[in-house]
């Protein structure tokens, strides 16, 4: 490796010498594979869209969200594992949600950098990025096995264990951003801590703390890993979270690895619902945040 | 910090009393629910382990060296299923991180402002795909194309090259580690974009000026400022993709051919820990020795992950600590 003498050109910018050609060309190549790089990502991108579009279009039918599931050939549809999943999901962040905020509570406004604290910190980002399947099997060995029997609930335990993190982690950094001042001027007041934090510097950073929650969902409700062993999945209608219950990422997986059309073609419909949802509450976070900013 | 607060007013008893409880019940809570984080890391590790010790106990150390997978000998180990993690895993990062590299080279030094936005964005919904629409796009669109081009291509152009015949063996099926591995690369090409934009964006402008300042190109100020600047950040990315790879599972359950099999190829079926886990639970009735192997090759995988999730950590807060100094 050479290094290229930068003044060298810079002086004699009319006689391109060979030195000079190879540094541009250079350049040019890198630019060009730069190009072709993000090229490749978004035609992956566009490709994965693509592809649920095209499938998935044609079984949106009024009977996919008024029939519950069924055999090959008898025209279910997936009502039910629509509600299983939203079910699912609100539970799990209801119970996500308050632990969540109260931890990012805790590590923004009592632990800062305590020992204690930045042990939690750790950990809460190692939650965070647990292979999903092991949050499974572990919700599996603690609510499964000692019941004898898969259940909603279950499922729910598992998927908050998935949102909890994402929520510590939003709630301690928006609350971070609170000015001191307001701090102080609660104290100022004579407000407790408790009160200062809930009612003032929770309430100002309360569009942030939504923001995480609305991500936690969208990561959840696309979440199959962690329901397979735990709410396992049910063909029929059931809102009884003592049971096992349907969810969408579930459905797709069992009917995406059949040989039936009409399920494949659910399996793809279903797909679609998802990702589409997913997407809607990202980009309304995204522009949300930076809307805000501005 | 309490006391500044509530000492000045200690001249009224009851409402100083009622007003300390609810900020100590309050301090409490909150303490108690940030140890229960802890609490909860600590068993699922105990529920691993304590679940995975019928295996780890039948087997011994042979457990970690054995290549077996065979359900009707009731013989585990967990060699075939952890190699297939990590080579699927390294796969997707040689392809992931050209392509995010150079999508954060275009994103921070070519794209003009606004286009930057909206592609930049794109590129993170990429991630909050689900996963297993990764799986299904990759089992749909993927594997016909693996199966019916890149495979028998492959197996002409080098099938026989003495050393690249054993990397392209094997039936074209479609599936298999490479497949995973292209999945795998789609999946964690989002995420390393992003701190590799953040690493770049972060560095000091005047380093960034002053290197066009003396005349280098783009891809100079590229190779020889930013990179060695933003390197620990950098790494430390990278790291944490492959960590997200390691542990993923329905992407590559679809894919990845299910097979306990070690080999150089890069078309034949494998298996990764976490596609084995939720391709044989299913089939693992409780309290039998192979639900234990399952657990114990759980058990394995969250070691794996954690140790990389925390390299990747400390590479990142050297980098921040770096731009903390020099900005």
């Amino acid at each position: 490796m050479t290094r290229p003498v930068f003044s060298q050109a810079a002086e004699r910018p009319q006689r391109s010498s060979v030195l000079a050609l190879r540094r541009k060309m250079i350049d040019k190549l890198a630019t060009g594979m730069s190009w072709l790089a993000m090229l490749i990502v978004v035609f992956v991108l566009g490709s994965i869209l693509w592809t649920l579009l095209k499938n998935g279009l044609p079984g949106l039918t009024l009977s996919l969200f008024t029939r519950s599931m069924g055999a090959p050939g008898t025209g279910g549809g997936l009502a039910n594992a629509i509600v299983g999943s939203l079910l699912q999901t609100g539970l799990s962040i209801l119970l996500g949600a308050p632990a969540g905020l109260l931890t990012g509570i805790f590590l923004a406004e009592y632990g800062a950098d305590s020992k204690l604290a930045r042990t939690v910190r750790f950990v809460s980002d190692m939650l965070l990025s647990a292979p999903s399947i092991l949050i499974g099997l572990f919700i599996y060995m603690v609510l499964v096995e000692p019941f004898g029997h898969f259940s909603g609930f279950s499922g729910a335990a598992a998927l908050s264990l998935m949102a909890m993190p994402i929520i510590v982690r939003t709630t301690e950094d928006m609350l971070r951003l609170v000015p001191v001042s307001m701090r102080e001027a609660g104290i100022a007041l004579g407000a407790a801590k408790w009160r200062v934090i809930l009612f003032i510097c929770v309430r100002a950073a309360r569009g942030g703390i939504m923001t995480g929650v609305l991500l936690a969902i969208a990561r959840v409700a696309g979440e199959t890993a962690p329901l397979l062993f735990t709410s396992l999945g049910n063909s029929e209608w059931s809102l009884d979270m003592r049971r096992p219950m349907a969810s969408l990422p579930v459905a797709i997986y069992q009917y995406a690895g059949s040989a039936y059309q009409d399920w494949m073609q659910q399996a793809w419909t279903g797909a679609l619902l998802v990702t589409v949802g997913v997407l809607i509450i990202n980009i309304v976070v995204r522009v949300g945040i930076r809307g805000g900013r501005t | 910090m309490d006391g500044t607060a509530e000492q000045p007013t200690q001249a009224e008893p009851p409402q100083i009393t009622r007003r300390w409880d609810g900020d100590a019940l309050f301090r409490t809570l909150v303490v108690l629910t940030g140890i229960s984080v802890l609490i909860v890391l600590g068993a699922i590790i105990t529920v691993m382990v304590t679940g995975g010790w019928k295996a780890f106990s039948t087997f011994g150390p042979g457990f970690f060296v054995t290549a077996i997978w065979n359900p009707v000998t009731q013989h585990f180990g967990a060699v075939a299923p952890v190699f297939g993690t990590l080579a699927s895993s390294f796969l997707g990062l040689v392809i992931a991180v050209p392509l995010a590299f150079g999508t954060a080279f275009w994103l921070t030094a070519l794209a003009p402002p606004a286009i930057s936005s909206v592609i930049g964005m794109a590129v993170q919904l990429l991630a909050a795909v689900p996963s297993i629409i990764f799986g299904m796009w990759g089992f749909f669109v993927l594997v016909p194309v693996m199966a019916h081009y890149v495979q028998p291509t492959a197996r002409h152009m080098f099938g026989h090259v003495p050393v690249l015949s054993a990397l392209v063996s094997g039936a074209p099926f479609g599936t298999g580690l490479l497949t995973a591995g292209l999945v795998l690369a789609v999946m964690v090409v989002p995420s390393i974009t992003a701190v590799m934009r953040d690493v770049f964006v972060s560095m000091p402008t005047v380093l960034r000026e002053s290197a066009y300042g003396l005349g280098a190109t783009r891809w100079e100020v590229m190779r020889q400022v930013v990179l060695p600047w933003s390197r620990q950040g950098v790494v430390g990315g990278i790291v944490l993709g492959m960590g997200r790879a390691m542990g993923e599972t329905m992407a590559v359950t679809f894919v990845i051919g299910d097979s306990n099999h070690i080999g150089w190829s890069l078309f034949a079926p494998a298996n990764t820990i976490a596609s084995l886990i939720a391709l044989e639970f299913p089939e693992s009735p409780a309290g039998s020795l192979k639900l234990s192997s399952l657990m114990a090759l759980g058990a394995i995988l969250m070691a794996i992950s954690f140790v990389t999730l925390w390299v990747s950590r400390i590479l990142l807060a050297r980098g921040e600590a770096r731009a903390g100094k020099r900005s």
